[in-house]
């Protein structure tokens, strides 16, 4: 057996008082492409971050070749030879490509000249041990995300890495591009080197790695070649118990059609999509990140507006161009990035929850402070959020119970038709199981739901329905009877299937 | 009540009230105004005439009005630096148009209606072509002062007799633009701190995007406020323009730094979602204080501005070490 | 992208052609060697200035202290003379970038380790460096008879073709400046910043020495703006020395490219702004347009500068969204 190449022992993380990392034991050896899976928030990118000096462990050691390292900061990483390449791309827009190759790397002092030519030169080089066609002059802004990635696997060979770390590459590819990229890792395995795939498409992991670390809420569950598993091994390993123990669809009347999309289209984005969603179901939206599911919830919402197509609500054509007119039509949206576009995070926890409703809380445009507190608290109880005080600044909260407090802001609004944008995404999983019987019990009271979901078994436990996008098209629609994790995949990556 | 009892992994342990009002920086200008006030007065015994500061007041008062908004405004996670240059502009086409024969009435109206367009292009460029509102301002910021030249030229304009003085005039014992500032302090108070349209200014300057998202019609909020400020400048330019008898183009000339000055000394965040009205009208205060009593000590203008330059840096450091504190 | 910049190039250097051709038509003696003369006679000290402010605006700041660095080092200078008048004059030099650096680096400070926005904390120091140099001159102006006449005539007399010293110098600051941002490696690295702050700690880029020092350089270079403006008009005043001189460099660098969202500008564009607002301004007294239009114009040029900016994104974006369509 031939030496590791980079070894952990005892890897642990806390962030604050949340451990997220527990005493992972890993070795990676030289000339394997080697596969970390696990749900969201297992641990996988906190690890491979932890490889690549973007977090520092609060427990344990790395070692190469027998040597125990210090890995401070990515730059030490790059010096050691360990590249971690982001799902998006880091990229220096208005600097060519290949300065980008080199940015961080040139030596020398301050004033060091840049040899331009031999930048140029060295770069063309690897494009082309690499295969692809990028003018290496050219400003970085403009390339495709494929492209970009291509730059990125370019600079770690640059520097000459023996490791490469990608999180989740294949994401935002097209089957092409991902099957370019694969060919690529696998002639750098066999260069000899070590390429460490992240990614929860068993199929992809299968089609390309050589041996799989699983990982579940932060402790690594187990490692194993991959031709040595099945599917069904690798997801019991991952879940760690049959999904119905935390997920179950209670049974809802489904009623008449609440919302009915008919040809929506926003160019360049997503196309001619129709579907409808009626009164207590719940439908699935599931695809790849980059699909346009997204992108079709806020055109929906009024966020970002669709340029032609019909939306019908309740019957009623109606058009949405501000999400103040579609919360005024009954529709709620909790988005996916909480932080970005959910919470304020540094008002306070009632003011978060009454956010949406001004009218509930006020008299002639004067808020009423008795009734906001009154309004929250009863949210507060019925969704049983976990806070020390509503006045705290909801920053304070952990992930779970701001994403509850999100949902309050959406209930307190009455909607007919309710959109959950990943709404378990980062989410300890007992507040997963409570999130589940909160959408379930909506359902029954008759709103209706639009659930997009990147986890399949949420998807599949949860909707009457699902519906699959895949650049920017639907691709299925289909019924909780013949829905499975294969039927949803087939759809989301229509051309070619997976790339082998 | 029965919440659920938090675990730590839930949230953070809740900071006790007592701690959260002895954070709040309204409380450090208050200590300031307070520790200038004792200060003043060991320089003058007229520091302890409240006539005397009412008077010394009425210098700053057209600025501290404008400052009010500016407060709203960088609440709401923008900034305006062109007020000062708007206030000349006002005044310029005011006292312009009536030197040209025009009856007062309307040309007080043309003042009004050019500082409320001055407000509009502000609005435009920022919200509707989403350029950012530092640069678009400092672009005209020295549009609306260069305009105010070419129309005064280097002369000053005369206005009407009756017209000058409008500060001296006493209502309850106060010079009337002073009493104007309390008036609009509390009016603009109880529109921020109660009202819906307050609170939706704190969201959109908290976090603007999730503020779209909870249907908050970000961009009506932001272009009102815009045209206040334009609205309130050019009033404030017709006060300057009556204070002084007569109108040059550098009419409020630097006014953009004292009215920062008033918001960030008043605890404002510069990068928006907090703030309050009553801290800028405790600073607008301090500032008054703060420069009679340097002029009683006869330091020269020139050191005052340094003054300035220095207390403006410094009240931002200390309002985002607070602020800082309490965001964990 | 580049071809766009180019593009931005070429067409300030038509606008200039077709500004002089206009007014050359209206008024022939626009078009002498003696008015090209007054025209570059009035662009050195923007030009000095323009190439800090360039770094600083790259670098997703801006400098509004300027004209109070110029003011403040200039007089610092010219009391050295008035005081010291049997020194070695080119020590000015030394005194006015040295004491230009230190108020950059106040400013460079103030933004890095506090974090604060640089627009406010240079309107802080654009008035703290203004009221210090009316404190440490006593508000009293550096006459003409006080600043040396060897430093005087740099601006009168020529090395070769008549043209005067100064202006061999701001052209010697501009090339120096291509050749830092454009074949150094912490040049490279201002560019890099600007173009994703986020990112450029992840490529090891040390976000607080690259600030630091291009508010360094700022500062440097409005000090030695500073000397040369009492080589140009032979006087330093307290409160005219520098005041306003913001608004011109910035327009100047706008106008020429360089965008406000950081990350992109050239120094050739940069220099065709800064000559393309010295037309104008040699243009204004011969059509007869009193001077105190030029505070106006320098605002206009900015918010047009500013749309242009937009539009030419704008049009970056779109030629991206298509051929993700596509």
């Amino acid at each position: 057996m031939t030496a590791a190449v980079l070894s952990a022992r005892g890897i642990g993380k806390s962030f604050a008082a949340v451990e997220v990392l527990r005493g992972v034991d890993l070795d990676l050896m030289p000339g394997e492409i080697h596969a970390l899976v696990g749900e969201n928030g297992a641990g996988k990118s906190t690890f491979a971050k932890i490889l690549a000096g973007v977090h520092r462990p609060s427990t344990g050691g790395l070692s190469m070749a027998g040597q125990s390292v210090e890995v401070s900061s990515p730059n030490v990483a790059q010096k050691l030879g360990i590249t971690l390449i982001h799902q998006e791309p880091i990229s220096f827009p208005d600097l060519s490509v290949a300065e980008n190759l080199v940015l961080g790397r040139m030596g020398g002092g301050w004033l060091q000249r840049v040899p331009w030519a031999r930048l140029t030169s060295d770069a063309r080089g690897i494009m082309a041990q690499l295969g692809v066609q990028i003018d290496v002059t050219r400003q970085m802004r403009g390339l495709s995300i494929a492209d970009q990635q291509m730059v990125e696997i370019a600079r770690a060979l640059a520097s000459d890495s023996r490791v490469i770390i990608m999180d989740e590459p294949t994401a935002p590819l097209t089957p092409k591009e991902t099957a370019t990229l694969f060919m690529i890792a696998r002639r750098l395995r066999d260069e000899g080197r070590t390429l460490i795939f992240i990614s929860h498409r068993l199929e992809e992991v299968r089609a390309l790695c050589d041996r799989i670390t699983v990982f579940r809420d932060g402790n690594k569950v187990m490692t194993d070649h991959v031709a040595n598993l099945t599917d069904a091994d690798i997801i019991r390993a991952m879940i760690g118990r049959p999904l119905k123990e935390y997920m179950h669809k209670v049974g809802s009347v489904i009623g008449e059609v609440a919302l009915k999309v008919q040809g929506l289209t926003l160019p360049g984005v997503f196309r001619d999509i129709s579907f409808e969603v009626r009164k207590g179901e719940i439908v699935g939206l599931g695809g790849l990140v980059g699909a346009g599911r997204t992108d079709v919830a806020r055109a929906l919402f009024g966020v970002a507006p669709a340029a032609t197509g019909v939306v019908m609500v309740n019957g009623q054509a109606v058009s949405i161009a501000e999400p103040s007119q579609a919360i005024g039509l009954g529709l709620a949206f909790v988005p996916e990035d909480r932080a970005v576009a959910g919470i304020f995070r540094s008002l306070s926890v009632e003011q978060n929850i009454s956010a949406a409703v001004p009218g509930k809380i006020s008299r002639w445009g004067v808020i009423s402070r008795k009734l906001e507190k009154a309004m929250a608290e009863a949210q507060v109880q019925r969704l049983s959020i976990r806070l020390a005080a509503l006045r705290q600044p909801i920053g304070e909260l952990s992930g779970g119970n701001q994403q509850k407090a999100i949902l309050a802001r959406w209930l307190l609004t009455d909607p007919q038709v309710l959109i959950l944008d990943e709404p378990t995404r980062g989410i300890d999983i007992g507040v997963k199981a409570e999130f589940y019987d909160m959408i379930g019990a909506l359902a029954v009271n008759g709103c209706a739901i639009l659930l997009i979901s990147s986890e399949l078994p949420e998807l599949l436990a949860l909707c009457d329905r699902v519906l699959v996008m895949a650049e920017g098209r639907l691709t299925a629609d289909l019924d909780r009877s013949v829905a499975t994790q294969e039927t949803i995949m087939q759809a989301a990556v229509p051309r070619s299937g997976v790339a082998a | 009540m029965t919440i659920a009892k938090p675990t730590a992994r839930d949230a953070a342990p809740v900071r006790p009230m007592w701690k959260v009002l002895l954070l709040r920086p309204e409380l450090m200008t208050f200590a300031l105004l307070v520790l200038g006030l004792f200060g003043a007065s060991a320089l003058s015994p007229y520091f302890l005439d409240l006539a005397y500061i009412l008077d010394s007041f009425t210098l700053s008062a057209e600025f501290a009005m404008v400052a009010l908004i500016l407060t709203m405004i960088i609440i709401a996670g923008e900034i305006d630096l062109s007020p000062a240059s708007n206030m000349a502009l006002s005044a310029c086409l005011f006292a312009y148009a009536q030197a040209a024969g025009i009856p007062m009435p309307v040309a007080i109206c043309i003042g009004l209606a050019a500082g409320l367009a001055m407000g509009a292009l502000n609005a435009f460029m920022v919200i509707a072509l989403q350029l950012p509102s530092i640069i678009v301002t400092i672009g005209t910021l020295i549009l609306y002062r260069g305009l105010a030249q070419v129309i005064a030229g280097d002369k000053s304009i005369r206005v009407p007799e009756w017209f000058i003085g409008i500060n001296n005039y006493l209502v309850l014992g106060m010079p009337s633009t002073v009493l104007m500032f309390l008036i609009l302090s509390l009016v603009l108070g109880l529109v921020l701190g109660v009202t819906v349209f307050g609170r939706q200014i704190y969201l959109i300057g908290t976090n603007e995007i999730a503020a779209r998202h909870a249907g908050i019609r970000t961009r009506r909020i932001k272009t009102l406020l815009f045209l206040m400020m334009g609205l309130a400048s050019a009033f404030a330019g017709l006060l300057t323009a009556s204070r002084l008898g007569s109108v040059r183009y550098d009419l409020g000339l630097g006014g953009e730094l004292q009215m920062v000055l008033m918001a960030m000394l008043g605890g404002t965040y510069i990068f928006g979602g907090r703030g309050t009205i009553l801290g800028t009208f405790l600073a607008a205060w301090l500032l008054v204080v703060a420069s009679t009593g340097m002029t009683v000590a006869n330091l020269l203008p020139a050191v005052q501005l340094t003054v300035l330059g220095v207390l403006l840096i410094v009240s931002i450091i200390a309002t985002n070490a607070i602020y800082s504190r309490t965001q964990r | 992208m580049r071809a766009l910049l180019l593009r931005r190039e070429a067409g300030i250097f038509v606008m200039i052609v077709l500004f002089c051709l206009a007014v050359g038509l209206y008024k022939p003696q626009f078009l002498t060697l003696n008015s090209l003369r007054i025209i570059l006679l009035l662009t050195p000290l923007i030009l000095i200035a323009a190439m800090g402010q360039m770094l600083v605006l790259v670098a997703r700041h801006v400098d509004l202290s300027i004209g109070s660095m110029l003011g403040f080092s200039a007089m610092v200078t010219g009391m050295m003379f008035k005081f010291l008048p049997e020194i070695w004059w080119p020590l000015g030099f030394v005194l006015a970038i040295g004491t230009g650096t230190i108020l950059g680096l106040i400013n460079g400070v103030l933004v890095t380790l506090f974090r604060l926005p640089a627009i406010i904390v240079t309107l802080g120091t654009l008035n703290l460096y203004r009221g210090m140099t009316y404190i440490i001159s006593d508000a009293k102006q550096i006459d003409r008879q006080f600043v040396p006449s060897a430093l005087k005539s740099m601006s009168q007399t020529s090395p070769i073709f008549g043209i005067p010293w100064i202006i061999f110098i701001s052209l010697g600051i501009a090339a120096l400046t291509y050749a830092f941002v454009m074949h150094t490696a912490v040049g490279r690295q201002i560019f890099a910043l600007g173009s994703n702050p986020v990112a450029a700690p992840l490529r090891g880029i040390n976000v607080t020495k690259v600030t630091l020092l291009v508010f360094a350089i700022s500062g440097a270079l409005s000090g030695l703006a500073g000397i040369m403006y009492a080589s140009r008009w032979g006087f330093v005043n307290p409160s005219n020395t520098g005041a306003g001189f913001e608004f011109q460099v910035i327009a100047a660098v706008v106008i020429g490219g360089v965008s406000i969202n950081g990350g992109s500008g050239t120094v050739l564009g940069t220099v065709l702004g800064v000559l393309l607002l010295g037309c104008v301004a040699a243009a204004l007294p011969l059509l007869g347009i009193p001077g105190t239009t030029q505070n106006a114009i320098y605002g206009g040029v900015i918010l047009v500068a500013l749309l242009i900016d937009r539009a030419v994104r704008q049009q970056g974006l779109k030629t991206l969204s298509s051929r993700v369509a596509a």
